[in-house]
């Protein structure tokens, strides 16, 4: 049961995200590449800047942070808003009745669940803005293929990945969570479950601020 | 046999229950009546284990189950079936998955047994070609009966029912109260019921227990309430034009 639950949760969030997290992912990347193109106007520095700067940016903060901000919405309230509907409704209740250990049952497979997808969406975020920045350089006339992969590859570090998917992991257990703990201590019916819903987000969002900075002041 | 013993609960200092005593017979229907506020819920949710109660004891055929480990306690509640107000179905489930997850959470029963043990508590509360449905899809009755059917799942020895009949038409409360009856006298279970409704207390009822501000103020058969000289207990039972009047009616007539 624990295991079929952890598959259903990764499902939700894993695939119930990948639509918001690619369109954001290739819009971001377009974006930040012509606003880089435009703020690099001298002409000695070479296209291939382009890349590195696309490539270090997306990895490091990019991709993790915004995708972690929009997970904190997405997949924040919707943890948050489950386990304050079951806590309201009684459910939570009757999985207690029945001995069923409710908080390991319900909140387990849900950190865990989050822990495991979270950090995948933000590599294909990563690759995606990469990718799409990479797309519109060369069709904009910025940057060509060829200067733009000499510029990532001169660039990309491993320790820029690891420091990637050190926050990518922190914020997925954040959202997960602030949000269960929210959602699972819920009282006060409907409004109840939406204030809690309302903190999950307010509180994972913060959380996830404070920690990319935390993380980039002690690791880099 | 379920015994409560000087039960004792408060809140942010509030005391809710004032020292209960009461006893509840196997294969009998125990009511709990009183007006909002009573305390009848939170009898029921430390008679479950949902509330400790600060001071007084629970006896479960003679053994108390007050300050348990979480293990022994685990054994006692799968013996345990509960109805509650709003049915308390997994949305995300099935009707056939939610009488199906007591079965697969603490059984070692292959999928086929678990099947067959599904139909039959279906079949019981005549919900047979319901097991597809989702929750949200049936009728608030139904939901009632599919909780039902999911309290009895397991081989249970005590049904607690949080006011069964709450949001249900006179007739489906009638179907209801006697699925429950059935189902005490079928199993031979210890079944309490917290009620508001008169119908309920004088349709099924075997034994009657009277809160009235945390405190128990009377105990005794059905038959006996209209008599009981309890100014609190007149009140609430005379609350209802319908039942006064009837009542009045009687006398007349005797």
């Amino acid at each position: 049961m624990y295991v079929k639950e952890l598959f259903k949760e990764m499902n939700k969030i894993g695939i119930g995200s990948l639509g918001i997290v690619i369109l954001i992912s290739i819009f971001l990347g377009m974006v930040t590449t012509l606003q880089t193109a435009y703020q690099l106007v001298v002409a000695w520095i070479p296209p291939s800047v382009i890349g590195e700067i696309i490539v270090e940016t997306s990895m490091l903060e990019l991709a993790p942070t915004i995708t972690g901000l929009v997970l904190a919405g997405r997949v924040g309230s919707s943890l948050a808003s489950e386990l304050g509907t079951m806590r309201v409704k009684e459910q939570i209740d009757a999985l207690d009745v029945m001995g069923v250990n409710s908080a390991a049952f319900l909140v387990f497979p849900k950190i865990l669940g989050s822990i495991i997808v979270i950090p995948m969406l933000v590599v294909v975020a990563t690759f995606l803005m990469i990718l799409s920045g990479a797309f519109i350089g060369n069709s904009a006339g910025i940057v060509p293929y060829n200067d733009f992969v000499e510029g990532a590859i001169d660039i990309f570090k491993v320790k820029v990945f690891v420091l990637s998917m050190a926050k990518a992991y922190t914020f997925a257990f954040m959202i997960s969570s602030i949000s269960c703990y929210q959602g699972y201590f819920s009282e006060g019916g409907a409004t109840g479950v939406g204030k809690s819903s309302t903190r999950a987000v307010v509180w994972s969002c913060v959380l996830i601020l404070f920690s990319d900075y935390l993380i980039a002041q002690l690791f880099l | 046999m379920i015994e409560l013993q000087g039960l004792r609960k408060s809140f942010d200092g509030k005391e809710v229950l004032k020292g209960i005593d009461a006893k509840f017979q196997p294969g009998k229907i125990n009511m709990i009546i009183g007006s909002s506020g009573s305390g009848k819920t939170v009898t029921l949710k430390c008679m479950v284990g949902l509330f400790e109660p600060e001071a007084g004891d629970i006896l479960y055929a003679g053994k108390s189950v007050v300050g348990l480990h979480i293990k022994q306690k685990k054994k006692i509640r799968q013996e345990i079936g509960m109805l509650f107000q709003s049915a308390a179905l997994f949305d995300s489930m099935t009707v056939a998955e939610n009488v199906a997850f007591p079965l697969r959470m603490f059984t070692s029963k292959s999928e086929a047994e678990i099947k067959e043990r599904v139909q039959f508590c279906l079949h019981r509360v005549e919900l047979d070609k319901a097991g597809e449905k989702l929750p949200s899809e049936i009728s608030g009755g139904m939901q009632k009966r599919v909780g039902i059917a999911r309290a009895i799942a397991l081989d249970i020895k005590y049904l607690y029912c949080d006011e069964p009949n709450s949001g249900l038409d006179p007739v489906t409360s009638l179907v209801i109260d006697h699925l429950i009856k059935e189902i005490t006298q079928e199993f031979n279970i210890t079944t309490v019921v917290n009620t508001h409704d008169m119908n309920s207390i004088f349709e099924v009822g075997d034994n009657v227990l009277y809160l009235y501000q945390g405190r128990k103020l009377w105990e005794g058969h059905p038959e006996e309430i209209m008599t009981a000289d309890v100014p609190e207990l007149k009140d609430f039972i005379f609350a209802s034009p319908l039942i006064r009047n009837a009542y009045q009616q009687q006398l007349k007539n005797q």
